[in-house]
């Protein structure tokens, strides 16, 4: 009896545990993002332990279909996001597919979308990897992240091209990194957990032009 | 820089791509069987026209496929992409090839006597210094 009353307490109890010993791959940049950013113009920081899975599945089989299924479709063609609440899937090739979710939906914390993808998968060909360690997330936002993210990105971000609820896999500041235009003035870039530092201060440098304090 | 039209993408810098040489060398069926000479000659030797190339490329930074290319290394233009293991398409399908490169690239593009004709067609006039501020 005591047993079977503990254990829904020791789980969660593990989840947080889980949670606070992990440490972003951005975390020493969090008082240098406050303090170059400017509400209102351009504003960064970092989400840190989102659930990221790696998709690899042959469009149009069976087992696409299934995965579909769980995350609520799958993106059609270069620069496409489907999904569904907040679960979205980004389109990174033709077969290959990276699905975002948030931080409380990965095993380690009771949640079971990775297990779904993988129970969706079966034993077809392709591929459900956790790749939630594998980078971290930028949210870069306000009227003045459009300017800052084309010092160092060759697309068109101009709105008539670049619309809100696509994303690419592409170079900023020269390293490979995907970038997400999740809304009319916010971007949510990914790179990879060790190029993290380097983008964080390359964005910071980028930003200092509009969040300082205007010269007369 | 170029300018690579990926199939899956769309139009990428060039940074975002790695080259892959020369396309459409086979393995050799039997590799075992080759004399050394003919394994270096596979492993190592590779054509290096002045004019159409057909080359290969990867989108690394992008969607990751590979793909072929046919391009001018004269002028840097890029004639056609065309998918990986399909044959190299003669260039009468580039629309903006006129006669005297349509005729060459039909060819192997490596005799000598042809090579020195590229600069002096009109196409690669009209297009050289663009690809080469580009």
């Amino acid at each position: 009896m005591a047993e079977t009353a503990a254990s829904p307490t020791s789980a969660k109890t593990n989840a947080e545990k889980n949670l606070a010993a992990r440490v972003s791959p951005a975390r020493q940049l969090a008082e240098e993002f406050a303090a170059g950013s400017l509400a209102g113009t351009v504003e960064i920081s970092e989400v840190p332990f989102l659930t990221m899975v790696g998709l690899r599945t042959l469009a149009g089989s069976a087992a696409a279909e299934r995965l579909a299924g769980v995350t609520g479709g799958l993106p059609a063609g270069s620069g496409a996001v489907a999904g569904s609440g907040d679960v979205s899937v980004l389109w990174l090739g033709p077969a290959e597919f990276l699905v975002v979710a948030p931080t409380e939906a990965h095993e380690s914390l009771g949640g079971d979308l990775i297990p779904a993808l993988r129970d969706a998968l079966g034993s077809d060909a392709g591929q459900v990897v956790d790749l939630s360690a594998n980078r971290t997330t930028f949210e870069l936002t306000g009227p003045r992240a459009r300017a800052v993210l084309e010092k160092g990105c060759s697309l068109d971000l101009h709105p008539r091209v670049f619309k809100a609820g696509t994303a690419f896999s592409t170079e900023i500041a020269n390293i490979p990194a995907i970038l997400w235009k999740t809304g009319d003035e916010s971007f949510r870039i990914f790179p990879r957990a060790s190029f993290a530092e380097f983008l964080g201060r390359w964005l910071l440098d980028a930003m200092r032009e509009y969040a300082s304090p205007e010269v007369p | 820089m170029l300018l690579i039209p990926c199939p899956n993408c769309g139009p990428r810098d060039e940074t975002e791509f790695h080259y892959g040489g020369q396309a459409h060398v086979p393995y050799p069926e039997n590799p075992s069987e080759l004399t050394d000479t003919e394994w270096s000659r596979y492993l190592f030797y590779r054509e290096n026209p002045k004019g159409i190339f057909a080359e290969r490329w990867v989108h690394s930074t992008g969607c990751r496929q590979w793909f072929n290319m046919l391009r001018d290394t004269v002028s840097y233009d890029i004639k056609a992409i065309y998918p990986m293991g399909t044959p190299r398409p003669d260039s009468a399908g580039a629309p903006a090839a006129e006669s005297g490169t349509a005729s060459l690239a039909a060819d192997s593009t490596t005799t000598g006597t042809d090579a020195p004709n590229i600069p002096g067609t009109s196409i690669s006039h009209a297009t050289a210094p663009e690809g080469a501020t580009k």
